[in-house]
């Protein structure tokens, strides 16, 4: 003990800048954290300026015009990325919107209702569906889920909604709904799991202490929840990662059609899908080029959409208060 | 309200369970001991998969080495060591790498990578796997790190041991099934990855020699099998599939043993 | 602990298989070629690959179906040693590439019509412009006066037609571009011929297998496919009007005839379209696919592997195209290729 006692009375300054409790395994442990964070963050930053510089014949030829054109016309060497940025963006919010409700059930259910010996088996049904590869996922959206769409779901839609501009148009099960719902059930197990373990990790004190207070059991539920929202935050941007960046399922029930529609029905591209489909055959530089901008737009929206997610959270912890985790 | 969660998770496992059995229905009559050791051949000829359950083990393997401790390093930055704004900034970082396709990550370790080296191979395709993989362990390392009372660290640090043993020895192993959470996730996500696979590990017929040569990989091949035109194939991929996803299950029980609560 | 400790060593020595695996050599004397490029002929050349790795057992060759310009790009970077594409190259890719390429046809495939109606028995016959006008959303309903007269005597459904093309950038879309491009002059102007066109109309399906899964799955569709994904799939197969005025239902021979009929116009290095050709039985959505090989080999063991491949390829390997579903080589052209694989040298001296 002595020999901690005279380095916490005596730390030499650099030690005491690198480490406040002036302890070698410490310095080199918070200095090796570091370096691999900075590693990580160099390669994102090598990502994006490769991203960046590869763009550049497309960046010049086009400019901010690129963003607003809805035109894409490899023949003729005429690019525009704003139907894919659509197609992104609203694949995306129609999966987390489907998704998150039932995520946030699922993971209710198995921490808060189920028994212990059905949570477990059910719990790793649900994470299986993660390990579905998303080529037997598009597969199985074209041969299964699109005729069922096309059958029975988009017609009853368009009776019963059909008012709204979202449920018109030709009915063809192959759209935007069809990649928004495959992307839904890619990224459920994702969220689902993520947000029971923030359940699980709530300590029972709270839930004690809440229906000691006289809560209801869905009050103390609503408690364990507001008590993990920055977890559970983590956990849907984690699945809107996924959401944004896959390729395979989507690409093949979505349509590929570059055009903005409002109705869910048509077809639509995601950025990921068209540098998936176009990226090999791509010849001559503004072509690829195009492509790459794309990729590199795609980085950005989810730069956005991070952000916008952070401030959220931070909004809901600031009215909260940042309930503590003491034991 | 018990029904309504009773009723999503019904409908999480019915999903499941639908497109299990679809998977099954097509690709049951393929499956066959021969099956699980054959190289691949050429159609009306039969063949396996025996070299792509081989190079996906190895793919795996390559890409666990590089990204569990990397992502788990990093989470253990973010949420131990990290403050304020530079461990805000790292956090966000990382969080955008999650949104990036798979098939930019394969793009952009094929030109730092494979175009230096003028050949595929597993190794790069591991470590474009291992990129894909790191901000996933990163972010719900953190998280479950985050979430272990402060009561633990406290306790610890009274008792006199430095920050590094606390995290080592006391932290991580509190929240080692959550960080088996994310690696689980990770290594699902992974097994079911092709596009950066096609630029970096390539593919192979035969049984892998040597990192440094292209390698096989069940998503690969189920993915040349399911955009062919033979039906002999398409079935080969379902059965393929099945494989894969026994063998990812399998991974994520033998971790789960592991790494259970034994308190 | 003990749980974990064990994990860990499990761990370590699992690493230290991965390494002992990165020294394990390919045993001496083997010959590793490594080709990447069209999908199309890919079930072909997988035969062949097995085949021949029967007769010569140390030669190992791999060969990936990433597309066509992919095979072009990775012979350009040289991360391969055989390329392979249905369209041939531009002058400008051959003009950046680091050495002189060599196009060897090897077989000769068909984009077919196909489509999804209820109520039709026999084929349906369509003439180019017909064709054009559809693809270009022109027309727009099955009993469209136009199809009609291309089909006396039978009754079309009052239907919407639901056009499906490639969303993927695809040889099979540039084929069949290039032809519509031919017979039709608005096409050319509007759209044009290459590996991505912006389609006028229609929904993009993944591959040859997303084109067939749609018109297969979905009514009153039409679309263009290989011909092998018609077959295997039992699709209806629409027949063709030729530059001759003749009606041709797509078959390995007709195939094989469009290139016999094109190949006095066919150029010293084999670069040429064979859509619309003349001929009483050609027909006119037909074409080469080539395998693409440096001129001059770096590597004379490899480049001997290669060129024996090749040859062998372009004579016993055509025997197992019809079975396949592929067009074999006209005499002629397979005597043209050959002169062009006995041209390929390794530091100055031929390989054959």
């Amino acid at each position: 003990m002595s020999a901690v006692t005279e380095n916490f009375a005596h730390p030499s300054s650099w030690r005491r800048v690198l480490s406040p409790t002036g302890n070698t395994g410490d310095a080199v442990f918070r200095v090796l954290m570091f370096l691999v964070a900075l590693f990580m963050v160099a390669i994102v930053v090598a990502m994006v300026w490769a991203l960046a510089a590869d763009s550049m014949p497309s960046i010049r030829q086009f400019g901010f015009g690129f963003l607003k054109s809805q035109h894409w016309d490899p023949i003729h060497g005429e690019f525009g990325a704003l139907p894919f940025i659509y197609g992104t963006v609203a694949s995306s919010l129609i999966a987390l919107l489907i998704s998150v409700p039932f995520s946030l059930g699922i993971a209710i259910f198995l921490v808060e209702q189920a028994p212990h010996y059905i949570a477990r088996p059910i719990g790793f049904l649900v994470e299986l569906l993660a390990a579905i590869p998303s080529v037997v996922y598009g597969l199985w959206g074209i041969f299964v889920l699109a005729p069922f769409l096309r059958q029975y779901v988009e017609p009853a839609l368009a009776k019963w909604f059909g008012w709204l501009p979202l449920f018109r148009g030709s009915i063809t099960g192959i759209g935007l709904l069809t990649g928004g719902i495959i992307l839904a059930i890619m990224v459920t197990p994702i969220i689902s799991a993520v947000v029971r373990d923030v359940l699980a990790a709530v300590p029972g004190s709270q839930r004690e202490a809440a229906l000691a207070l006289g809560a209801t059991k869905w009050e103390m539920i609503r408690v364990v929840l507001v008590n993990g929202a920055p977890g559970i935050a983590g956990a849907v941007i984690l699945g809107l990662g996924r959401a944004l960046g896959e390729t395979m399922a989507v690409t093949m029930v979505i349509g590929n059609r570059p055009e903005i529609s409002l109705s869910l029905f048509e077809p639509s591209y995601t950025i990921a899908s068209a540098i998936a489909n176009e990226f090999t055959e791509a010849t001559g530089d503004l072509y690829l080029s195009a492509l790459v901008e794309l990729g590199l737009i795609l980085f950005l929206v989810t730069f956005v959409v991070n952000g916008i997610a952070r401030i959220l959270v931070w909004n809901v912890t600031r009215k909260t208060g940042g309930v503590g985790r003491a034991a | 309200m018990t029904s309504l969660t009773a009723l999503c998770t019904l409908l999480a496992v019915t999903a499941l369970l639908i497109i299990l059995s679809y998977i099954a229905w097509q690709g049951i009559g393929s499956l066959s001991f021969q099956f699980l050791i054959d190289s691949p051949k050429p159609v009306g000829e039969g063949g396996g998969i025996g070299n792509a359950i081989l190079g996906s083990l190895v793919l795996l393997l390559i890409s666990s080495v590089f990204g569990l401790p990397l992502g788990i390093c990093v989470g253990v930055y973010l949420s131990e060591v990290g403050t304020g704004r530079l461990a805000g900034a790292v956090r966000f970082i990382v969080d955008t790498l999650t949104g990036i396709p798979s098939i930019v990550t394969g793009v952009f370790v094929y030109a730092i990578i494979v175009l230096p080296m003028k050949h595929f191979s597993a190794l790069a395709g591991g470590v474009a796997l291992a990129l894909i993989m790191i901000p996933i362990v990163a972010r719900t390392t953190e998280e479950m790190l985050k979430l272990v009372p402060h009561s633990l660290r406290e306790g610890a640090l009274a008792l006199g041991a430095p920050q590094w043993r606390v995290t080592m020895g006391v932290i991580i192993p509190a929240a080692a099934p959550g960080i088996a959470t994310g690696a689980m996730l990770a290594i699902a996500r992974i097994s079911g990855e092709t596009a950066p696979l096609l630029f970096t590990a390539f593919g192979s017929r035969f049984f892998p020699s040597s990192l440094n040569q292209p390698i096989a990989s069940l998503t690969v091949q189920i993915y040349n099998y399911a955009i062919s035109p033979y039906d002999e194939w398409h079935a080969q991929a379902w059965a393929a599939t099945l494989v894969l996803m026994t063998l990812v299950l399998g991974i994520n029980i033998i971790v789960r043993f592991l790494t259970r609560k034994r308190f | 602990m003990s749980a974990s400790k064990k994990s860990f060593q499990l761990v370590a020595w699992l690493s230290v298989l991965v390494v002992l695996l990165a020294f394990v050599a390919c045993g001496s004397g083997t010959v590793s070629l490594q080709g990447a490029g069209a999908s199309f002929p890919s079930p072909l050349y997988q035969k062949w690959l097995s085949e021949y790795g029967k007769l010569h057992p140390n030669v190992k060759i791999d060969y990936q179906s990433i597309g066509s310009g992919g095979g072009i790009k990775q012979l350009k970077e040289q991360t391969v040693d055989f390329g392979a594409s249905d369209a041939p190259m531009k002058d400008e890719d051959l003009k950046s590439a680091p050495g002189e390429v060599l196009h060897i046809p090897t077989v000769l495939g068909a984009v077919v019509i196909t489509y999804n109606l209820q109520g039709i028995s026999q084929p349906l016959r369509f003439s180019p412009e017909t064709l054009a006008d559809i693809f270009l959303g022109k027309i727009k309903k099955w009993n469209d006066p136009k199809i009609a007269a291309d089909n006396p005597g039978v009754t079309l459904p009052t239907r919407d037609i639901t056009v499906v093309h490639r969303s993927d950038s695809s040889g099979t879309s540039a084929v069949f571009t290039d032809y519509l491009s031919k017979v039709s002059a608005e096409w050319k102007e509007k759209v044009g011929a290459g590996t991505s066109p912006n389609w006028p109309t229609g929904i993009g399906g993944k591959g040859n297998e997303g084109v067939t899964g749609q018109v297969k799955n979905t009514p009153n569709t039409i679309g263009y496919i290989e011909l092998a994904y018609a077959v295997q799939n039992k699709l209806p197969v629409a027949q063709v009007k030729n530059a001759n005025g003749n009606f041709v239902t797509p078959s390995i021979d007709a195939v094989t005839a469009a290139a016999s009929a094109s190949a006095a116009n066919t150029p010293e290095d084999l670069r040429v379209s064979i859509t619309n050709a003349a001929g009483a039985g050609v027909y006119p959505i037909s074409s080469y696919t080539y395998i693409l090989v440096y001129k001059n080999q770096k590597d004379a063991a490899k480049g001997k592997a290669l060129v024996d491949f090749l040859w062998w390829g372009i004579h016993d390997g055509e025997s197992h195209a019809k079975e396949l579903q592929y067009a074999p080589l006209p005499a002629d052209i397979v005597k043209r290729a050959e002169g062009k694989i006995s041209s390929v040298t390794a530091g100055g001296t031929p390989l054959r």
